[in-house]
């Protein structure tokens, strides 16, 4: 299936991809409404200093620990996508316990949100890549 | 094809059914359920008294579970013997059930000392099953006190889902301090002055010696009164069923890392289980929900003739009160590293080059990474400890240990 990946190589650590997820997970249609003046919760995050750098989401693993280790069966996978699902998640964090990867925080409301690769919002293709100015994140099948 | 009998119908069963189901999807399987309800999440039965979910929402899978995978659901019956020798299991009403490989997953019991006069308590209560949690609901009232026996992960759960439905919560521990298997003396001072905040009071080093109808007599003397007590001193390991036909049992069941027990086509997984823990490279009973799991589910594809092997269980906990997080993993057999802030305590222990566990309170942000050290024994001397001890982050990873982990499918 396609993933989300990052080539540290092309990242400018600009975090526009920070601002888009966050805008395409928002709901609103005007992205000043949905992050101006606001603390922004997205669901990837830039890494790294002034020389490299590169964004974090989930990575949809073969054998997620997070579907295994919920405590509330909130997790699940559909379609290949790891998803929560956030009217029985309550907020535990047993999932930010268990991710290698640091890919799950708690979204503004308290439960806990991840990369769905865009696919429940009306962007179609992963926001974080469309938007990323230097082509450091792509949407592709690797082996 | 196989039948296959799993008894319990907890985590670890339901890992067990979708394990033997990734690699047989016809061999009939039955399950045997002492509970009545179709499995639920157990650890959220705080939250059920809490609010912050409902009976529906705690199904821990869908209600066609059991029809999509081919389940016979046997509701309301306990397993008394199993025959290994018949390969057969009798059961409570009397009827017989023929297996090839049987799961026992059967969890485990509140353990309840035989304390003096405690037949005098009239509303007495464990917490451990939802029906546990519905029935000490019931008896409970605004203006109720409630004695709390154990300030271990139970207890005080059980006391911060019930804050807003009572008067006053008293938690009484013969242990020094709060949390006490799995927090040291200062960790566990942050949380319970956090607790005391929110209005639960603490008696420590002291518990109940015995009980007068709604009067606890303490071992220091003192008296305290209550309405309703909830006993949350512990938990035993229902191992009998094992146990009556000789197989290997200790604390727990004893398993190897594929599940399997001493005796021949008897698996056993999660809280009544002792299995292999690498953080102590030995056995020992791991009562934590993703252990059981995990252990469910190797036992099910092991059952079903597939070869797994679960080695890397790390005890590991994440748990909250009243907006203050805690989380803990691995073992702290080694030397202490601190990282100390404002609100913030991160301990972090290491023994030969690598991180064997941690305590971290009030920023828990991504500690998986740091679980994940320790599960995947990475060196440290590949990472950047320094950076990683003040924030948890995958930067501080080697760019080739980067690569791996963010280059290709994982």
């Amino acid at each position: 299936m396609k993933r989300v990946y990052v080539n540290e190589e092309w990242c400018l650590g600009c975090h526009l991809c920070e601002y888009n997820c966050a805008f395409a997970n928002s709901g609103l249609k005007d992205m000043a409404d949905a992050l101006k003046g606001k603390k922004i919760f997205p669901r990837i995050h830039v890494e790294g200093d002034e020389k490299i750098s590169y964004g974090v989401s989930c990575r949809h693993c073969e054998d997620p620990m997070c579907i295994k280790s919920c405590i509330a069966g909130a997790i699940s996978k559909e379609n290949g996508v790891v998803t929560i699902n956030r009217n029985k998640c309550v907020g535990c964090l047993t999932c930010v316990l268990v991710c290698p990867y640091g890919a799950l925080a708690p979204s503004e409301e308290g439960t806990m949100q991840k990369c769905e690769l865009c696919v429940k919002n009306s962007c179609g293709e992963p926001a974080c890549v469309t938007g990323c100015p230097n082509k450091a994140i792509v949407y592709e099948e690797r082996g | 094809m196989s039948d296959y009998v799993i008894i319990g119908n907890g985590t670890a069963a339901t890992g067990c059914i979708e394990g033997i189901r990734s690699v047989d999807p016809n061999g009939k399987i039955t399950l045997i359920s002492k509970e009545k309800h179709k499995v639920y999440s157990r650890p959220l039965i705080s939250y059920l008294l809490e609010g912050k979910t409902d009976v529906e929402r705690m199904k821990y899978r869908s209600d066609d579970f059991y029809d999509k995978n081919g389940v016979s659901f046997l509701p309301g019956i306990s397993a008394a013997k199993i025959d290994a020798d018949k390969k057969e299991i009798s059961l409570d009403n009397e009827e017989k059930i023929a297996f090839d490989k049987v799961c026992v997953s059967t969890g485990s019991s509140p353990f309840v000392p035989p304390f003096e006069g405690l037949d005098t308590v009239e509303k007495k209560f464990s917490f451990m099953t939802l029906d546990d949690a519905l029935s000490l609901k019931d008896a409970l009232n605004p203006e109720s006190r409630v004695l709390i026996v154990g300030a271990g992960l139970i207890g005080l759960k059980c006391a911060e889902g019930i804050k807003d439905l009572v008067k006053e919560i008293t938690v009484c521990d013969l242990a020094d301090r709060i949390l006490s298997s799995i927090l040291d003396a200062e960790c566990a001072g942050i949380m319970q002055k956090h607790l005391e905040e929110n209005g639960i009071k603490f008696l420590l080093s002291d518990s109940a010696a015995k009980f007068e109808s709604n009067k606890a007599i303490m071992k220091s003397g003192m008296e305290v009164e209550f309405d309703v007590l909830v006993l949350a001193i512990g938990v035993r390991a229902n191992i009998s069923l094992v146990k009556d036909i000789g197989g290997e049992v200790n604390r727990g069941i004893v398993v190897n890392t594929k599940m399997e027990t001493s005796v021949k086509d008897i698996y056993a997984a999660g809280d009544c289980s002792e299995g292999y823990d690498a953080s102590i490279g030995g056995n020992r009973v791991l009562a934590i929900l993703p252990n059981a799991y995990m252990q469910g589910f190797a036992a099910g594809v092991n059952m079903a003739g597939g070869d797994k092997e679960f080695s890397n269980a790390i005890p590991m906990n994440s748990i909250g009160f009243f907006g203050l997080h805690v989380m803990t993993a691995g073992s702290y057999d080694g030397e202490c590293f601190e990282e100390k802030r404002e609100g913030v305590l991160k301990r972090f222990f290491v023994k030969d080059n690598c991180l064997i566990g941690y305590m971290l309170i009030g920023e828990t942000d991504r500690a998986g990474i740091y679980t994940s050290m320790i599960r995947e024994k990475v060196p440290l001397d590949t990472v950047d400890f320094e950076l990683l001890k003040k924030v948890a982050t995958t930067f501080a990873f080697s760019g080739e240990n980067r690569r791996k982990k963010f280059g290709g499918v994982v």
